[in-house]
């Protein structure tokens, strides 16, 4: 991804475990499963880095779809997607709200990691 | 029903070997995401947008009481309790782990299913009239040939790497209810001047972002030519279909393309090219498929069930749902129910495992041991004894299954959309829920009378809104969903494709809009004229005012 | 590149000359040339031809008994139109060698084999990937399929032989 396709700032790099599916967000660390602890980007350099970050864990089978995702920041500095398509990826069905993330459920098995 | 013989149990338990080891090859890196994911899609495994998905062929919609209750099983211990019925008669699971896949689909293999050719560039799940074997219109039953045909598509060594998906449906009735005209291939089994079986093949018909209406290419093949014409449409799709375009990739542009009339001179010299008798199943072959859909040991009943009768005038509801679900059985005294997956409110399609139970238990008390999933997103009983309808009825309101509106304006069909599916661009179930519940009012609905509602969240249309009476697509306007509605779809005989009202709506618009569509047809219509003729009779003018009052009504 | 067939690992003798040039036993050209290399050749030399999969029946059609060998090219491995080239090519009474190059994946080399395909030619990172034994395994991983006139053992022909045995 060059800068120029990126996504307008901040950021935050979101995909699914290759193994179990479920959306996985870069802490900075590892992939964690919650939304709220995802790395927020907010310049071109730390972008920069998500995307080295996508780029290694695709070459190491760890998940699967990577890609960047515009954020807003809520009153608690949360990050939310400003677009729809991606809210929903990280909350879990609009119309189940006792499935997903949402309900805190996830696929994710801890040994697989 | 057909049941497998040692040499599909093996094929189907050698594909799950085959599939464990695929996907072990992936984790190891033998093979890359782009190589394994053809492989996974033509083993059922998509990943949408929360999780993997699983769609399990439920070969031209039948299913037997066990296999209903292992799917339950499979629900419960790998998903989250439901599954969801598609309008390809399949079934879907939404929160399955790649890494359980392996063993739901040896669950399945125990009985006799699999999640092949579900997906993919290759020939999808065959699909047929859900009232086969009941309809009294019928020619001859298309099961036995949809069942040929499944197995012979089962990992075609050719055919496997097609342009596109490739699906097939097959109908034994003058009465088309399997939409054939919307499929690559569809097949109409006729009976020629002589008396003879034979199909009428119909080939490029299909809906998505070029919606068309397949083309006749032989009017009769005699039935046991069926393989090799097959193979011959398909050698000449394979070699000639465009692969430069994703969106271009389907037989029916290269039908429209190159016209019919040289699309069909080119299966002809492949077919004359053929040597067909070294490629069609021998005569007992059909025949030993034709034995497992023999008619089920029906008792002789007498034309008028007086306790049917009784429960009717005795209870009200039950006589609402005996005049809207029941479909007549050709045989005197049975009837065939259709069970509505489309409560007022919920997702279509939908089923939790506890209601599975139910119907596996019905199915098994009340109908041969057989259930059919309908491409309306519905189940059929296929063969219920009018005597046995009331306990039908009751066991159905226990389990919330009893919604008494089949072919009525709530009976939508909804792809899963951008709830679940990762390529959609707007969301379809809160629609159909709202327009649901615009509509709940029971008496209301049948004074409506016949009318369908078909919603897709994206272009490709799965849930066929280009033929729906009325259709719905949500699409992405500046950064919001946005609902583009089309009116005179036609899924039957008629097939036709439904035109635009204008343009796209915001989705709080789209329960006010159909209403207002609803009242003009109620408000011209002839007595006993169906919304979809009127339609035709009136033209798209006073419908289109509607959706112009909706854009301009203040907000 | 790494060339294989159903009993493994497989050494090329073939040589690429488009032109039909070179000065070798086994010389593979193109179809363009194809005419002209097989009038020239005097000498007994074994001419093989590289088509790509958008190749017409017709046009080889006339020289398949003095063809040793046909390769037909895989551009990626999701495209599929060299499965039904070889299986015309086969029907219309080749009897030579038949090779598909391209990256293929292991998962289609029973498909390919089924077609009438000999051999196929993969390059050495696609090989260092997929090992010679996947492939091999991977050929036999169904034992039988339902399609009549794809190879010996098909599924309804043993029902068949079952049936006329009385099983
Ligand atoms: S129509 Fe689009 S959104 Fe709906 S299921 Fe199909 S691909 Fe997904």
């Amino acid at each position: 991804m060059t800068a120029a396709k990126r996504p307008p700032l901040p950021v935050i790099l979101l995909a699914n475990d290759l193994l179990d599916g479920e959306v996985v967000f870069w802490t900075g660390r590892v992939w964690s499963d919650r939304p709220q602890e995802a790395l927020i980007a907010r310049d071109e350099a730390g972008a920069a880095l998500l995307e080295a970050a996508a780029a290694e864990a695709l070459a190491q089978n760890k998940v699967v779809d990577a890609y960047l995702v515009d954020v807003a920041l809520d009153g608690e500095g949360r990050a939310v997607p400003r677009h729809y398509r991606e809210k929903i990826k990280t909350e879990g069905p609009s119309v189940r709200r006792d499935l997903g993330k949402q309900a805190g459920q996830s696929n994710l098995v801890p040994t697989g990691h | 029903m057909y049941r497998y013989d040692e040499f599909d149990a093996r094929f189907v338990r050698e594909r799950v070997a085959q599939f464990r080891d695929q996907v072990a090859r992936r984790l190891d890196g033998s093979l890359t995401e782009d190589e394994f994911k053809p492989l996974r899609l033509k083993n059922g495994v998509y990943l949408q947008l929360h999780a993997y998905m699983l769609r399990i062929a439920i070969p031209y919609g039948t299913l037997s009481a066990r296999q209903l209750r292992q799917l339950a099983l499979i629900g419960e211990k790998y998903d989250r309790g439901y599954g969801h019925f598609t309008t390809r008669t399949n079934m879907q699971f939404n929160w399955p782990r790649l890494r359980d896949v392996p063993e739901i689909l040896d669950l399945l293999a125990d009985v006799e299913m699999h999640c092949i050719q579900t997906s993919g560039n290759c020939i999808r799940n065959v699909t047929a009239d859900h009232f086969a074997g009941v309809a009294a219109d019928e020619v001859e039953d298309p099961r036995p040939t949809a069942e040929l045909i499944r197995q012979w598509s089962s990992l075609h060594p050719e055919f496997d790497y097609l342009p596109r998906k490739f699906k097939i449906a097959v109908t034994g009735s003058p009465q088309d209810r399997a939409v054939t005209k919307a499929h690559d291939i569809g097949l109409r089994i006729l009976r020629n001047a002589k008396g003879e079986i034979g199909y009428e093949v119909m080939v490029g018909g299909g809906l998505g972002r070029t919606p068309m209406i397949a083309k006749t290419i032989r009017a009769f093949l005699p039935k046991a030519e069926l393989l090799a014409y097959l193979e011959a449409v398909l050698r000449v799709y394979n070699l000639e279909g465009r692969r430069d375009n994703k969106y271009k990739a389907r037989v029916k542009i290269l039908v429209h393309e190159i016209g019919a009339e040289k699309f069909t001179q080119l299966v002809e010299d492949e077919y004359a090219r053929l040597d067909g008798p070294s490629i069609v199943a021998d005569p007992q072959e059909v025949a030993r498929i034709a034995a497992y859909f023999a008619p089920p040991a029906y008792e002789k009943l007498p034309l008028r069930s007086t306790g049917f009768d009784a429960a009717k005038t005795q209870n009200r509801a039950f006589a609402t749902w005996a005049s809207v679900n029941l479909f007549p059985h050709k045989l005197t005294g049975y009837a065939a129910a259709t069970i509505s997956l489309k409560n007022i409110g919920e997702a279509p399609g939908d089923v939790t495992s506890a209601q599975m139970r139910v119907l596996a238990d019905l199915a098994e008390k009340y109908s041969f041991d057989e259930l059919r999933i309908t491409h309306a997103q519905n189940v059929v009983l296929p063969h219920v004894k009018q005597d046995d309808l009331f306990a039908v009825w009751q066991a159905l309101v226990a389990a919330d299954l009893a919604s008494a509106n089949a072919g009525l304006i709530t009976d939508i069909i909804a792809c899963p959309g951008l709830d679940y599916c990762s390529l959609a661009t707007a969301r379809s179930i809160p629609i159909a829920q709202a327009l649901a519940q615009r509509f709940a009012d029971q008496e209301r609905q049948i004074e409506i009378g016949e009318l369908n509602i078909k919603i897709s969240g994206c272009i490709n249309a799965c849930a066929h809104h280009h033929v729906g009476h009325i259709g719905i697509l949500g699409l992405e306007k500046s950064g919001k969903e946005s609902y583009q509605i089309t009116l005179g779809g036609d899924a039957t005989l008629n097939a036709a494709i439904g035109e635009r009202l204008g343009p796209g709506l915001d989705a709080e618009d789209v329960p006010d809009t159909i209403e207002r569509i609803v009242e003009v047809y109620l408000q011209h219509r002839k007595a006993g004229e169906p919304f979809i003729d009127a339609v035709r009779r009136l033209g798209l003018e006073p419908f289109k005012a509607v959706v112009q009052e909706t854009l301009h009504a203040p907000a | 590149m790494p060339l294989l067939d159903r009993n493994g690992a497989k050494k090329d003798v073939w040589i690429i000359s488009d032109d039909g040039s070179a000065d070798a036993d086994h010389i593979l050209v193109s179809v363009a040339h194809l005419k002209q290399a097989l009038s020239g050749n005097g000498r007994g030399r074994r001419i093989g031809v590289a088509i790509a999969n958008t190749v017409k029946l017709a046009e080889l059609e006339p020289h398949l008994s003095e063809i040793d060998l046909v390769s037909i090219a895989f551009p990626s491995h999701g495209d599929g139109r060299g499965f039904s080239i070889a299986k015309q090519l086969r029907h219309a009474g080749f009897k030579g060698t038949l090779r598909a190059s391209g990256p293929l994946i292991a998962d289609q080399f029973a498909f390919a084999l089924a077609c009438g395909f000999d051999e196929i030619e993969v390059s050495s990172a696609h090989a260092a990937r997929q090992p010679i034994e996947q492939w091999l395994k991977a050929a036999s991983s169904i034992s039988q399929t339902y399609q009549r006139g794809f190879g010996a053992h098909n599924i309804l022909d043993a029902r068949r032989a079952a049936r006329a045995t009385g099983k």
